[in-house]
């Protein structure tokens, strides 16, 4: 038996350091257990498969730091994944150099998902509507926006410039080029949110929004700027996705990819009530559900199987980060 | 001077005899009973749905697993489906209300937020249905009565050889018009005068949302703070299982890959009728016309394209649907503003 000081000792601190502990765990797990996880193609596959769901969980984490939540990431995707080759494939309007046209390609499908986010952030601020309704609209509506605009169909394109911003490499590092980008992009929130005042307005907001704007703290503007970053994320999530295939279709980009990124969040020891939050632990948050599915995948267990496991380890984690309240 | 008070219900009522009259005024058969006695059939399930989530609602929780939960349910009834009628309503309801007990029990033992309990409830179903069905549709039995559950019309065989005959005026018509309403519709009445009466005239109901007015003040009250959530997530998954049974019946076969996205329909229905996402306050007729308001819309947008005025392709329906919510929740929160209501 241990006492109870010790216990609650003990809770707070696998808090703090569970995600770490899990995430070594699982890797060891998988070393020991999957067939061919010590290679440069199981760590790619991971990386490809997991860097989407971690650039739109970051912008998820300093929403979730306010109390908020962002249920229209997906669909944002999605429109950022159907503008993208419209521009670069010029078929809008003439750009002429090919590497000009990529840029264009990729910069104004991003700002477009951060004026969305913008737009969430207005309905929010503006008619005090709360962030799950607020972000429903666009969930509804965005996909269907980037249905109209493409008439459902599927671009396809073959231009290796663009596809590498997916999967070339830097310097020769053979890891592929999203990973770099997910790492600038967490990089980013977590400075914001541990070295900037307005990181610690995030969390202000998010603990108590009444006394946060007492203390003078303009929620308006925290809020406009957290759903314009979870804008941001998602644009370049969506061009990452479609970069991964060389395709874009408007029905598949970024489907279900809120769930995903909130369950991240979740694990990675984010108070999802807010005020409490945190990137690297999202960031882990992400590579666990990750690896924990690669692990039963690539152990033969089946498909629905791995999604109660998924069930429970979101409920686990969740139960464990409250501990230290209860 | 009194100020005045309309219920957002009425509001959305009038608009719903409005949008009504419109459409038929403006599309030919739009009334017609094959038209609303299909629209009825198939809006159902959401009807159904939209009852349990209402009461979630009203505690201020959310139940995401809705669509996942109906989806294991159609698996459930489904294979249960061969030993009749009765067994395969009862395991689906009961697949149902298991989800919903499971629900409750992480909400109130585990205090974890209604959002991610729901969630991983969510995962979980559609990974036991998928499990269950074997990654595929599961054919339902026709061999019992099971599929008229969805598919049968309840009363069209009591409708009078007088009313059936040519000349039988406009009181036959409306007879036979009633009458042969679908087997589903006859549920949703059910479902609804059951909800009505539990949010009016129950202590249940009461407590219900006083527990979303205030989980605090209702437990220094004394009232039965835990029980009560515990029970709304229980409702929530009866309903879906409900809404299983009629689903797998209605298409003669359990799918356990159905229900994407039902959970925000429901919550649409809902917010539509005037109900506060932050609890405490919650309207069983208003989510009624919440939810025939949104499947209304839905068949405007289908007879508008028949007329080949606009061509409205299917992703054209998501963006007016996101817009009608939008418009919605703006005008409410307008009105709760006027109203002094905290949202």
């Amino acid at each position: 038996m241990v006492d109870g000081k010790t216990w609650i000792y003990g809770k707070a601190w696998l808090r703090r350091y569970g995600a770490f502990i899990g995430l070594i765990l699982l890797i060891l797990f998988n070393v020991a257990m999957t067939p061919n996880f010590v290679s440069l193609r199981a760590l790619n596959i991971n990386l490809t498969q997991v860097t989407q769901i971690v650039i739109v969980a970051v912008g998820m984490t300093l929403v979730i730091a306010t109390g908020g939540i962002d249920l229209s990431v997906g669909a944002l995707m999605a429109i950022a994944g159907a503008l993208a080759p419209m521009i670069f494939m010029e078929k809008l309007f003439p750009i002429g150099n090919l590497y000009l046209a990529i840029g264009v390609g990729v910069v104004v499908p991003v700002i477009v998902a951060g004026f969305f986010g913008l737009f969430n952030g207005w309905l929010i601020t503006r008619f005090s509507i709360q962030p799950i309704i607020a972000t429903l609209v666009l969930f509804i509506a965005g996909r269907g926006l980037a249905q109209v605009s493409t008439n459902g169909d599927q671009q396809v394109f073959a231009i290796p410039q663009f596809q590498a911003i997916a999967l070339g490499n830097l310097f020769g590092i053979p890891i592929p080029f999203q990973v770099w980008i997910v790492a600038v992009i967490a990089i980013i929130a977590g400075f914001i949110l541990k070295k900037t005042a307005l990181g610690r307005e995030i969390l202000a907001v998010g603990g108590n929004e009444r006394a946060a704007r007492l203390a003078g703290i303009s929620v308006r503007r925290v809020k406009f700027f957290v759903y314009w970053f979870s804008g941001i994320c998602a644009g370049l999530a969506g061009i990452i996705s479609i970069a991964m295939v060389s395709a874009s279709d408007a029905n598949l980009v970024g489907d279900g990819k809120e769930l995903d990124a909130i369950a991240a969040v979740a694990v990675g020891g984010t108070l999802l009530s807010g005020g409490r939050a945190s990137v690297v632990g999202t960031v882990l948050g992400a590579l666990i559900i990750q690896l924990v599915q690669y692990a039963l995948i690539g152990n033969g267990v089946p498909d629905p199987v791995a999604l109660v496991v998924k069930a429970g380890l979101i409920l686990t984690a969740v139960w464990l980060q409250q501990q230290e309240h209860a | 001077m009194p100020k005045l008070h309309i219920p957002a219900s009425v509001g959305v009522a009038l608009t719903l005899v409005l949008l009504t009259s419109l459409a038929a005024w403006r599309y030919d058969g739009f009334l017609s009973p094959y038209n609303v006695h299909s629209a009825l059939r198939y809006y159902s399930m959401f009807n159904i749905v939209a009852v349990g989530m209402c009461f979630v609602i009203m505690t201020g929780g959310i139940d995401l697993s809705v669509g996942a939960v109906a989806a294991l349910a159609s698996v459930v009834s489904a294979l249960a489906s061969p030993w009749g009628i009765v067994p395969g309503l009862l395991a689906g309801l009961g697949a149902g209300v298991v989800a919903g007990m499971i629900n409750g029990f992480v909400v109130t033992r585990l205090k974890i937020l209604p959002f991610i309990a729901t969630l991983a409830m969510m995962l979980a179903a559609k990974g036991t249905a998928l499990l269950l069905a074997n990654n595929q549709t599961v054919s339902a039995s026709y061999d019992t009565l099971f599929t008229t559950l969805g598919q049968g019309d309840l009363f069209a065989d009591y409708v009078p050889d007088w009313a059936s005959a040519d000349d039988a005026g406009i009181l036959g018509q409306a007879l036979n018009y009633v009458l042969g309403m679908p087997t589903p519709f006859w549920i949703v009445v059910l479902v609804y005068v059951v909800g009505w009466i539990i949010n009016l005239s129950t202590p249940f109901g009461r407590h219900a949302l006083a527990v979303g007015g205030g989980a605090e003040a209702s437990k220094l009250m004394g009232l039965p703070v835990n029980s009560t959530v515990f029970g709304v997530y229980v409702i929530s998954g009866f309903c879906s299982g409900l809404a299983g049974v009629i689903l797998a019946a209605q298409f003669g076969a359990g799918q356990p890959i159905e229900g994407i996205g039902w959970e925000l329909v429901s919550i649409a229905s809902v917010v539509v009728g005037g109900t506060l996402l932050s609890g405490g306050q919650g309207s069983i007729g208003g989510t009624l016309a919440g939810s025939l308001l949104l499947g209304i819309l839905y068949t405007i947008l289908n007879f508008e394209n028949g007329m080949g005025w606009i061509s409205l392709s299917a992703y054209w329906q998501s963006v007016v649907r996101g817009a009608f919510l939008l418009v919605v929740v703006i005008l409410q929160a307008k009105i709760n503003a006027r109203q002094g209501v905290r949202t």
